[in-house]
Formats: C-alpha cells, structure tokens, sequence
C-alpha cells in the first residue's frame, strides 16, 4: 500500500498497466514491483524447478524472482524483471513458467516430490534407456522447468548500436559516482555517467538520510541539475554498463524505448561501445538474504528493498513488518518504516551482543528458523536463547551483509579478495587496467566515504590521464561504521534457499561437498547455483561460504566462480542491431541492376554482389529454357554480360612488370603494350589462389583482372607480398574495381556490336587491348573470352555503365541476340573447361588443374617452391577432368566419384565433381570435376554417387574441353 | 552523335530527419595519387602549385575547392583538379565511389552509430580525415565544415544511404520522446 507523501513517483500522473490480464493502476516513476506491492500483489511468479510461489526479494536489477514477460502487439519479451520495467500506459505483463495460472500451477506437484529432485537428480535419474533421454526425458523436463517464452516471430523492432567516447566513465550514478562525476566535471574532463536505473542517484534515491544539509534524493538532484548544464558531461540513464573489456573499452545496454509504448522508429535498446581514458566503478554493493526454511515465501525480501520501495515508491510491502539482520545497517530500514508510522514488529538481530536500543522489540542472538503461508508469508518462527516462538508478519526483511558489486572488475579474469572484517570479497587492485573501484564498489559503506572515495577516484583518474584536477568540497552525509558477524545459513532441516532464481538450497551445495563436488566451479555446475539469469548475484557469495563449511575450508581457499560479461542479461537484437536480414552485409548492385531488373531477371547474389540468373522470355517456364536459349544465342549470334563484379587492380611502377613476374607464375615482363595475357596466382603454400588477365596499358603500367569472389582476397595478398618482400620497390597499387562498368559481348556477331558502338571501329586480334572511344566517351577494350566465342570487354566509367548496357542489349536485340546471365556464362565456361572457384577452392594446386607448365622454370615466384613439394603432383593427386553423362541423365555438383564395381565407401571415393550443366550445344549434361590420376583416364567410365540426392549413374571421363577444343572461334 | 547518359550513384538524392541532413555530394573528379619511389618531394613541388600538400595520415587540405585527402599508405585522393604529368601513379576514381555529404547539428551523433571513432568536432576537427569501416562498408571520412564527407563504394551506395537513414530516423524518434 502507498504512504501518502512519501516516495519520488509522480503522484500527478497516473498510468494504468496490467498483470496477468488484471488492471492495475501505479504512477509514473513506479516500476511493475512495486506498483504491483502498492496495489496489494505479493504473488509475482513461480519458481525454476519446484513451481514455488514466489514474491519480489529486491528491487533492483539483480532480481531473481519476479521475472515476468511483457506482452506487445508483436513482441514477447520474458525474464523481464519487476523491479526493472517502468510501468506505462497501457503495458500488458505476465507471469511466467505457470499453468494454467500463476495462483492454480500444476506443476507445483514438483514441490512436492522435492526429496527426489536435488543436485545432480537428473543425472543419476534418467539414465536408461538410452534413447529415452532425447526423446522423451529431456523435452518432459525442459518443458517443466523453464523460465519466459518467446512470441516464435521475427523481431521486426528497432535496436540501435553506438560507440561513444570519453575522458572518464563513471558507472552507477549513486554518491560515489556523483561525486566522481561532479569533480572530474568540474575539473573540464569529458565526462559520461552511466546508470542502470531510470532515475540517476543510487542508493540516495532510497535514503532518508542528509548530505550538506538537505535531503540526499535532493542533493543528488541538485548535482544532477548542475551536471546537465556542462557541455563536458553526458548523463546515460538506463545505461547499464555489461562489460569491460580490452584498452578502456566498456559494452553498455541503453534501455531506449522499453518504458514507453512502441513507436516505429524509437529503438527498444542501444547496445554502446564507450571508449574510456579512465573508468571509475561507482556500483555500489549488493545486499544478499540469509538461508533458512522456507525463506523464499512472497513476503519474504532484502531490507534494503523494503527501504527502497518506502523511500522511493512510497509503498509499503506489508503491515506488520520484521527484519532479521546480521548487521547494523538493516536498523535504518525499520527506522523509517517507524517513521513513516509502519509497524515494525520485531528485529532479530543474529548477534548475541546486538544493540537493543530502537523504538520496537530487537531480540539479540536470535535466529528465524522457518515461515509459513503458502501464496503469502503469514508468520515466522523464531529461535532465541529462550526457546522457540511464532511472530505474526506479512513481510520479513533480510540482511545478511552486503557484497560489493564488483563484477566488471572479475571481466579480464581478476579474482576478488576476501575481506573478513567486511564479510566480502573486494576488487583485487588493478584487475581492470584503467578501472578505479570506488565507494560501496570498494568495500567503503558509509555515505560520507563514499563521497569522499568517488572524488579521490576521479581525481586519481584525472592525475593518470595528466589532466588539471580542481578541488572538490565534500558535503557532509552519514558516516556510521558497518558492523557486522557472518551468517550464511541456519541450521535447520528443512529446504533453505541459496539461489532463488535456480532453486538452489543449502542440501544442494552440501550434497555436491559430499560426492565431491567439492570445487566451486564443480559445485556450481552441479548444483546450477549461479547460472539463472541472476548470475548468482544474489547467492554466490553465501553458497561458496556455506561449500567452504561443508568442506572444512575457508572462504578465501574456496574462492569464486568467475564473473563474465555481461553484468545482467543483453539482448541479442542489440548486439546485432541492424544486422537483421539484408542488413547483415552490404548489397553490391551492378550499374545495370535496373535495366536487369525491369526484364524480369531473378537477381542472386555473388559474394555481395548481386547479379543476373536468367534474362526470361515470352513462354519460357523455367530457368533452363532460358539458360538454354541464352547459351545458343551466345554460340549461335551475340550476347551481352555484365562483368564488372570482377575485380580490378591498377598497377603502375618502374617495378610493375618484375612484381607481377613474382605474384604470378607465368611471365609478365614479356606482355606488349596493348596485350593481355592470362596469369595464374598460387598462394605462398603453393596452392591455387586466383586467375585471370592481366592487360599492359603502358610499359610501367598493368590493369589485373581478378576472380568476383577473390577480387578482396587479392588485393590484400598484393599489399601483402608489397609490403613483406619488395618494400623498396618502385610500385603502387590500387583497386580501380568500382571505377568502370564492364560489360562482356560474346558470339560470332560480337566484333559487329563492338564496332557498332565504338566511334571507331576496332580490329583487335585475340588478347589485344587498347583504348576506344563510344559516343565520345572514353573506354577500354579487352580482346578476351570466357565463353569459348569471339569476346570482348568494354569498359566505361561507371556512370554510363546503364546507358552502356541499355545501348548493347538494344543493339544486340535487332542482331537476334541479347542479355546473358549467370547461368548462362556458367554453362558456357563448362563447355569450355575454364575454371572458377568452384575448382580452385583452396585446396587444388596447378598440377591439379592441369596447368603446371604455367609455373616459370626461368624464374621464381609466390608458392613456386611449395608447389613441388611431395605429394603436390604426380598421379596421386586428383586432378581436373571433364565429365560427360549417357543420354539425358543428369550429372550433379557435389557428387562422389567411385570405380565401377569398387564398394561406395569414403575410402574408394576416386574424386569428386565441382561445377555442372545441361549443355544445349552438346545435348549432354557435362561436369568439371577432380578424379584421381584423371587425365590419364580419360574415355574411362566412372560410377557418380550423390548420396544427399540420391543419384547414382555412369558417366564418362573426358578432357575438359569440351567446345573447340583448338581455340578457332576465340582468334576468329 | 547521342552522348551516353550519365548517372550518379544516388540521383542526386537528399533528406533531413531531425537534426542532421544527408545528401549525395558531387565532390568533383577523384584522382587517387600515390607518388613514385623517390618522388615525394617532387609531388609535394607539383602540388604546391595548387595550394596543397601531400597529406599526412588521417589528414587533408584544401584550396579554393580543391582538396586532397589521405586515403592509405603513401596514397591520396586528388578531388577537383585533373593534373596531367604527376610523378606519380594516378588512377581515376571519380565513378568509383558514392560522396555523401551529412551534416547539421547532429551529423557526428548519426555517424557514430555506424564508425567507431570520435568524430565530436574537438577529436575530429578541421583537417581531419580517417579510412573507417561505416558499419560494414569501407569509406573515407573528412571533416566538411560543420559536418562531414564520406566516399563509400559506388555499387554499396544504396546500403550506406539506408543505414545512415536508419541511425538518423532513431535519432530523430530520440530526440521527438527526449531519450
């Protein structure tokens, strides 16, 4: 229920959300907890395994049991936390891992059969038969166990990614970072203070308490009024910082738009990247329940939550209140319930030398051994010196100590030090480079340290980034010391709960001891202590004190799992914002992506690029009926393709001849100016990289021609060899790819198209190129064929590339030929054995290709000396072979090659086929593939065996070429 | 004789969304200029006469329009002038890539949802220029002003435009519930 006048929510603003199909009004600056505790709910959830009626323990983002799901038009986001989500007008939650309803779940029944069902259970349960454990075991239990479900649709919102820089990254905006923030301000750094919570201020937000005079929630107002004024400091609310990683880097999740209704554009997270000089860790620390029976009842919460939801929300989580603490800190919080006129019916306080002093009974040296009420705590029994009673309450407050949050600090495999006076483990000192632990975050608990801390933080910051520090005057606040006596867990028979989000009891952790489970690492592993989407905030520390008892060792010697990024749970989306779909890489289109486009060309990609399949005509009803006729028309009159996804690399340099001697393994020294020759690339393991032409367009100057899928490859293997082996070299290269529309014109009408566009006819014998003209422009023609044809290249600068292609296909239409596509150019290349990367594939040398003798003796170069290595010729090898079907069956990529006769095992598996095609000017399916020893084959039958399409045939080895053989129609 | 018709990567196009405004730039002929072993200073000589130099790394300069930017190892990008004669190697570059010209209060803001690096105006400020990846994509980047140049690869043109557009429309929708 509310106390009126208490509270930072804007009582003026009403906002009405609902849980679980029911209306609830709260106001604005209420999260779903607490509106939800203002209107009476306590019943927030069931818990992981037993189904156990579960209530809100904190009110911070480390909660572990009201995880709810919040429901959107097209969106179902579970394991959302309570104590997290702002409520707004017209958000729709719900609980989760409940049927048919959170207050009627069947599955309690697990609850029930809790003797059967500790650590390791399913393990030592399900073990037989064997095959039940995928089929029926596991479903049954991931079905019963589980948290939040997903809407099973695509998530079509917008996420955003960012990168920010800055002087210092104070993370937690409470008084140690404000402070940090304010000094390092004030001094002109560049600042970015990052908090996870809407309202920047921590735990001032929640304090009754004065710093300099006024009330802390209006100190940290007033501090952060005068931060927003500077234009030096960014504020970051919602910002949780999730990791720290390498060089002041620091992964950051913004919750943008997740407390507002969904409008298009406004991004639900930002996932940020903030490069920091220094950070300060301004987290604060953690307060954690003590174990004892049934101490996870809806009723049952941390002190500091109850404080918090009082002071800020102005609710209070129940009538009649008790606080069961091992420390003195957790008086405060039944102070200003008392205050506020709350009853408070009792504080047991588990040290015998308590102080009794408060305005409401305090028994000392007692402990709570157990509650009671099912959907909601109704009492608690009490064991003191003098026996065993029963308190009537409706809320129990738990204090066991705090832990520092000093998770970042663990994120680059820091290990964090105990500190027995505090009852905690302490950042270890310079886990992170550039991470200065401050305030709580470094064991330091009084407000007045902790202001004190964050200055001296920031000012140390500033002195290592040799920045001019000023100084700052520190407001005086509460400085009590923290006193306090471990207590982990009550001795008791019973289920006393560890880790709330995963089910974990003090049986579990004590089990794992006793079948030696004994590590904590094990333990956690074991038990699943931790591994809840809590990350064991809550219950790390108590659940490795109370394995340190059960294996007779001592906290420090047991140590702790390790903290790992991130902090708290961060979406996918976010990290991948804008990935989604095409946006997972950039789209290449051609300058005649529209003109394809508007002939009703089915687009694929190659690489990023994306190309033509098929030019469709009137009447055709498949791929091949066009890729037939497109390959006639090709052999048969002329057509026309775009190319210009090759790559192009300009070379130039008194040195650009003797560099490509060394790339290639041919000789380019040689080439006249005004030629083009074909080269073959091996990589430094004597390996086929690429091939293509190379023109020489000047005696210094040489344009190569690369491979679409290699053209990057390349050009990193030119840097590449450049910079390792002739640095001192006259010689320059750069990618001149995007620069020129390409366009391949094919056929025997080919040299008439050509010269129909050019202002001057050309008379190029094969392999010639030079410059040209078309319609004034400047251009570049290349002698050269992938088809087998008569071709030609042109190039023109790429703003004409569509008014190129446009005038070629219009041209090439009225000569009864036209625009050929990928398919096509496949086909047609197969016919003639040229190669692409589907045989060069990394893994076939030039012995394997058949081109050997391409490889200079009269000089070195790149992968020369590994291409003769042993093994990497000889008739071992498989090697490049043309493949012919019989009659009209159908040869298939990918497929095996076996002796007919031979068993089809791996083992007799001869070689394997790489490309295929119908070939319309053979009436044959044709495949280039690897055989072994295969050139000596040749005539040979072979058995194809294509297991995953079930095609098993024969079919005949051939030479490669297949189409003229002699190369008549390319010098025609 | 019909002359063939040019085309821009982006038509042209603009659009202002909030505090920033994109537009394809036409930045003038690109020439990429990687001077020959031993002829820096010659270049530098060459240049001079323009009103330039040969930038040094993540730099350019500029003079009455003219501008050259670094663009890699001993290499840069000439735009405005064509030069006959360089000694060095030149290639043209002026169809080879998209020029985006985004500027307005919150043109940094946009563009470092995409590139990793400070472009706040007292990180990059005048004169400064970087090779950076735009998300996925490879571009130069100068200071122009108030906002910014990039060159991308013409054929991504249309990626770059959509995710810059993206950055601009969250920012935009930040900015309109003030987050």
């Amino acid at each position: 229920m509310r106390i009126a006048g208490k509270g930072l929510i804007d009582r003026g603003t009403p906002v009405r959300f609902r849980f679980d199909g029911v209306d609830y009004s709260g106001f604005k600056g209420d999260t779903v907890a607490s509106a939800l505790l203002a209107n009476g709910v306590r019943l927030m959830g069931r818990s992981f395994k037993y189904h156990r009626p579960r209530g809100v323990l904190t009110a911070g983002s480390e909660e572990p049991s009201a995880l709810l799901e919040v429901i959107e038009d097209r969106q179902q986001t579970p394991n959302v936390r309570a104590t997290v989500q702002e409520i707004f007008e017209g958000l729709e939650v719900k609980s989760q891992n409940r049927w048919p309803s959170l207050r009627h779940d069947l599955l309690s029944v697990n609850d029930l059969a809790a003797p059967f069902l500790s650590a390791g259970f399913y393990y030592k349960t399900f073990m037989w038969p064997r095959a039940f454990w995928e089929k029926l075991y596991e479903p049954v239990i991931r079905r019963a166990a589980g948290l939040g479900s997903l809407s099973g649709r695509h998530d079509e919102a917008a996420y955003e990614k960012a990168f920010a820089f800055c002087d210092l990254l104070v993370i937690g905006a409470g008084p140690t970072g404000l402070m940090a923030a304010l000094t390092a301000a004030r001094a002109g750094a560049d600042v970015i203070l990052a908090d996870e919570d809407a309202r920047m201020g921590g735990a001032l937000l929640s304090d009754s308490g004065m710093i300099g005079g006024i009330a802390a929630p209006d100190w940290a107002a007033q501090v952060l009024a005068e931060l927003a004024t500077l234009p030096n400091v960014r504020l970051m609310p919602r910002t949780t910082v999730t990791g720290a990683y390498d060089n002041g880097t620091y992964g950051a999740l913004e919750r943008v738009g997740l407390h507002l209704p969904s409008t298009g554009d406004l991004p639900r997270e930002c996932f940020w990247r903030i490069v920091a000089g220094r950070a300060v860790l301004a987290t604060g620390a953690l307060e954690r329940p003590i174990a004892f029976e049934n101490n996870d009842r809806p009723g049952v919460m941390l002190a500091s939550a109850i404080r918090t939801y009082l002071n800020r929300y102005g609710v209070v989580p129940g009538k009649r209140i008790t606080i069961f603490a091992n420390n003195d800190h957790a008086r405060q919080t039944a102070r200003d319930l008392m205050a506020a006129g709350v009853k408070v019916a009792v504080i047991i306080d588990s040290r015998p030398d308590a102080a009794l002093v408060e305005d409401c009974p305090v028994y000392a040296g007692a402990v709570v051994t157990g509650t009671r009420g099912r959907m909601a705590l109704t009492g608690i029994t009490v064991s003191h010196k003098g026996g065993n009673l029963h308190i009537d309450t409706d809320c129990l407050g738990l204090s066991g100590g705090w832990n520092p949050t000093l998770h970042l600090t663990c994120h680059m495999n820091g290990r964090p030090v105990w500190d027995a006076t505090l009852a905690a483990f302490l950042p270890a000192p310079g886990a992170v480079p550039g991470l200065i632990p401050a305030g709580a975050a470094s064991g330091v608990f009084s407000t007045q340290a902790c202001l004190a801390s964050g200055a001296e933080a920031a000012q140390a910051a500033l002195q290592a980034m040799g920045h001019a520090t000023a100084d700052a005057a520190l407001p005086q606040a509460e400085d009590a010391p923290y006193a306090i006596q471990p207590l982990w867990a009550v001795p008791g028979k019973g289920r006393a709960w560890l880790d709330y989000a995963n089910d974990v009891t003090v049986k579990d952790v004590k089990l794992a001891a006793q079948e030696n489970f004994a590590s904590v690492e094990h333990m956690k592993r074991y038990t699943t202590q931790g591994m809840a989407p809590d990350q064991g905030k809550n219950s790390n520390v108590a659940a490795l004190a109370v394995l340190a008892d059960a294996t007779g060792r001592g906290i420090p010697e047991t140590g702790t799992t390790t903290f790992r990024p991130p902090f708290s749970p961060v979406s996918i989306a976010a990290m991948g914002a804008g990935g989604k779909a095409e946006g997972f890489a950039p789209q290449r289109f051609l300058t005649s992506h529209g003109a394809s486009v508007e002939r009703g060309a089915p687009m694929i990609e190659a690489g990023l690029w994306y190309r033509p399949s098929y030019f469709p005509r009137p009447g055709e009803t498949t791929w091949r009926q066009a890729c037939d006729r497109e390959v006639a028309m090709v052999r048969g009159t002329v057509g026309v393709a775009d190319v210009s996804t090759l790559g192009k690399i300009d070379i130039q340099g008194a040195d650009a001849a003797r560099f490509l001697d060394f790339v290639y393994t041919n000789t380019f020294s040689t080439l006249p100016v005004g030629r083009v020759r074909y080269g073959l690339m091996l990589r430094e393991d004597g390996h086929v990289m690429d091939d293509g032409t190379t023109a020489r367009l000047g005696e210094n100057h040489f344009l190569m021609t690369t491979t679409t899928a290699a053209a990057g490859q390349v050009m990193r293997h030119l840097d590449f060899v450049q910079q390792a082996f002739c640095a001192d070299w006259d010689l320059r290269t750069i990618s001149v790819t995007e620069n020129w529309a390409q366009f391949a014109v094919a056929g025997p009408k080919a040299r008439a198209l050509v010269n129909s566009v050019l202002d001057q006819p050309a008379d190029f014998p094969f392999m010639a190129c030079g410059a040209v003209s078309i319609h004034g422009t400047p251009a570049r023609l290349f002698r050269i064929s992938f088809s087998g044809e008569e071709g030609y290249e042109i190039a023109v600068p790429a703003r004409y590339g569509e008014a190129l292609f446009r005038d070629l296909l219009a041209r090439a239409e009225t000569m009864g030929g036209g625009a050929y596509g990928m398919e096509a150019l496949n086909v047609l290349r197969i016919e003639k054995g040229f190669i692409t990367h589907a045989e060069i594939h990394g893994r076939v040398t030039a012995f394997d290709i058949g081109l050997e003798k391409m490889i200079s003796p009269k000089k070195d170069c790149i992968g020369k000396a590994a291409a003769t290595r042993p093994g990497m010729l000889g008739p071992d090898r498989q090697q490049l072979v043309g493949l012919k079907a019989v009659g009209d069956a159908a040869l298939t990529a990918g497929a095996h090659l076996f002796t007919p006769g031979a068993a089809v095992n791996r083992a007799n598996s001869q070689g394997y086929v790489t490309s295929v095609g119908w070939s319309p000017t053979l009436g044959a399916s044709l495949g280039l593939a690897f055989l072994q020893n295969g050139r000596a084959r040749r005539g040979e039958m072979v058995r194809l065996v294509d297991h995953l399409r079930k095609i098993d045939l024969l079919c005949e080895v051939a030479d490669p070429v297949f189409h003229d053989k002699e190369g008549a129609k390319l010098r025609a | 004789m019909p002359s063939l018709i040019a085309k821009s990567p982006l038509d042209g196009k603009s659009l202002t969304m909030g505090g920033v405004t994109l537009a394809e730039a036409v930045p003038g002929p690109i020439t990429s200029v990687a001077p020959f072993a031993g002829r820096e200073a010659e270049l530098s000589q060459a240049l001079r006469s323009l009103g330039l130099s040969f930038p040094a790394p993540n730099t350019f300069n500029e003079s009455s329009g003219d501008l050259i930017v670094w663009t890699g190892r001993d290499q840069a990008f000439l735009i405005g002038p064509l030069l006959e004669g360089l000694p060095a190697a030149t290639t043209d570059q002026s169809d080879g890539w998209a020029a985006l010209s985004v500027s307005g209060p919150d043109a940094a803001a946009a563009l470092m949802r995409l590139i990793p690096l400070d472009l706040r105006v007292a990180a990059f400020p005048p004169g400064r220029a970087a090779r950076a990846p735009l998300n996925h994509m490879a571009a130069v980047i100068w200071r122009d002003g108030e906002g910014f140049t990039l060159l991308v690869f013409r054929s991504m043109a249309q990626t770059a435009w959509h995710e810059i557009e993206t950055a601009m429309k969250a920012l935009a929708a930040r900015a309109a519930v003030g987050a």
